[in-house]
């Protein structure tokens, strides 16, 4: 028993070593940039960059579109498969874990074959259009995650009944919809937000080949130039997964609680 | 009866128009790019069946970039589930203090989320060749990594690049089904007079054979389609499949499109099977976690 509480801790200190050391690491390298004196310089230097402010932003934008279009895609089919098609859940399971099957780059790969200028839906024949039609990439890859958060909120409620109450009460579809099922999935699509949140925003595959100025790109080409912005990028992006991520945990572990109140 | 079946022609048609929306986005934003693909692999440049670019795979380069992806993730695969499985048997079963556990899953749903561009600078500020690491090692302890023949943008450098998700992920699919461990078992075995390894070996590890087995498969293709890391670590200099692909979208390095579709093909396949099999050892492991 005691070897094996032994063995315990040098796992969790090799682990935590793992992940710790190229963290402070990074943080380290990201004040270098003044020479023989620690700095917040190259922090400055990102933050007065023109680039990373309209990199951002667009990102930021597209993953505000990307959550909105994905709920609004994800809760009524969701509804619908559980109310009316439960046969269908398997295959629509299915559908919603290709992403995780298929490459991003092998499914952008298709798109631009697809959808290039002279095709039938000419996306990428436009900025705008080609903007759109990274939204619908951005919101391919958050599927599975968007879809199982959901479904998995769904799981807590009845849907059939909420749906036959609202409907004898005289709802309509709309009502049914957002006044209904909508607050009682809240913290799925809350926490399907977040991780779409933090994928869009480092992206950097889709993006890149769609030749939009997004995040990702921009931090790829800042990699390839410069020498102390990198790491100060590398921390940023560590404090926002990390900033989606504990809102995530906020919001699930609020959601097991409710459930128990009568 | 005919009104009834109409009535019903009727629902069933309503039905289906539900997730008529999500159909057509699943039509459109996944299953047509990806048969347009795997047919463009059949087809020469004129649009006739062929099985030239399937064959064209199998040349020395491609050959060459296809086995460096799989070694690069079977050994960032079975890395990661290794010493994933590890922490999450410490968390779970080393007596530790339950704070550890709950940091411990934290930082893993961060971790394995922290990949592409970031990651790769992560690890140049550590490991690269003014890194902490590597000045670490030097100034205390006379190592030059770099003349040990260690470099970061190779094999080595990613693999362990890699693992900084791949470990996360391992542990945060693992620890349920250590958890599903019943004490029961324990017991039963103990009481048998069977000894820890016994246990571990006769009754554990086999039930858990299908989790860890199916989790490091799904790492592999987790890594096998991964391109971000790679590309902001190492160029275009390390030639991996996603790598080589991403060069054909840009410009046609192959000189055959059809070539292009082919290679997304074997990606396909291989991170399809991977899969495939993910999930059907998964739906025999969950047996045990009812």
């Amino acid at each position: 028993m005691k070897t094996q509480k032994i063995g315990a801790w040098i796992a969790v200190l090799f682990g935590a070593s793992y992940f710790i050391i190229p963290l402070i690491a990074t943080f380290e390298f990201s004040l270098r940039m003044r020479r023989g004196e620690y700095s917040f310089d190259a922090y400055r230097s990102v933050f007065s960059d023109v680039q990373f402010r309209e990199s951002f932003s667009y990102s930021i934008v597209m993953a505000i579109l990307t959550i909105v279009f994905g709920i609004l895609l994800v809760v009524p089919t969701a509804y619908w498969v559980r109310l009316r098609l439960p046969q269908m859940r398997p295959f629509v399971e299915f559908i919603t874990l290709m992403p995780l099957v298929i490459p991003a780059i092998v499914i952008v790969f298709g798109y631009l074959r697809l959808y290039n200028s002279s095709s039938f839906i000419p996306f990428t024949g436009s900025a705008r259009g080609t903007d759109l039609l990274l939204m619908f990439s951005f919101m391919t890859l958050s599927l599975p995650y968007m879809y199982r958060s959901v479904d998995t909120a769904m799981r807590t409620i009845d849907v059939a009944t909420l749906t036959e109450a609202a409907q004898s009460l005289g709802a309509s579809w709309p009502t049914i919809m957002f006044k209904c099922i909508f607050p009682n999935v809240m913290s799925g699509v809350l926490s399907g937000a977040f991780i779409t949140f933090a994928i869009v925003i480092g992206e950097f595959t889709m993006p890149s080949l769609l030749n939009r100025p997004a995040f990702g790109p921009y931090l790829q080409l800042i990699g390839a130039n410069r020498a102390y912005e990198p790491p100060a990028l590398a921390i940023i992006a560590f404090a926002i997964t990390w900033a989606s991520m504990a809102l995530l945990q906020l919001v699930s572990r609020f959601s097991k609680s409710a459930p128990s109140k009568p | 009866m005919s009104a009834k079946q109409a009535i019903d022609l009727k629902k069933t048609a309503i039905d289906w128009l539900g997730i008529l929306p999500f159909l057509l986005f699943a039509v459109m934003f996944l299953i047509a790019p990806t048969l347009y693909l795997v047919t463009g692999a059949f087809l020469n440049p004129a649009g006739e069946f062929t099985f030239d670019n399937i064959s064209g795979l199998f040349t020395d380069k491609i050959l060459a970039s296809y086995w460096i992806s799989i070694r690069v993730s079977l050994a960032s695969s079975l890395g990661g589930a290794f010493i994933g499985f590890f922490l999450a048997w410490a968390v779970v079963l080393g007596g530790l203090p339950s704070w550890i556990r709950s940091s411990l899953l934290t930082f893993s749903g961060v971790a394995s989320n922290f990949a592409g561009v970031p990651l790769a600078f992560a690890f140049l500020a550590t490991l690269g060749r003014t890194g902490l690491v590597t000045l670490l090692l030097r100034d205390w302890f006379g190592i030059n990594l770099y003349a040990t023949g260690f470099n970061l943008l190779s094999f080595i450098g990613l693999t362990i690049t890699y693992m900084y998700f791949q470990i996360p992920l391992m542990v945060l699919i693992i620890t349920p089904a250590l958890d599903g461990l019943k004490k029961e078992w324990r017991e039963a075995a103990e009481i048998l007079g069977a000894t820890n390894t016994q246990y571990w070996m006769k009754v554990a590890l086999p039930i858990l054979f299908p989790s860890i087995l199916g989790t490091t498969l799904l790492l592999f293709a987790n890594s096998f389609g991964a391109i971000a890391t790679a590309y902001s670590l190492t160029g275009s200099t390390f030639n991996i499949v996603p790598i080589q692909l991403y060069a054909q979208i840009r410009g046609d390095v192959l000189h055959n499109p059809n070539l292009g579709y082919a290679l997304a093909l074997g990606m396909i396949v291989i991170t399809g099977i991977s899969n495939l099999i993910y999930i059907w050892l998964r739906m025999r492991a969950e047996r045990w976690q009812k």
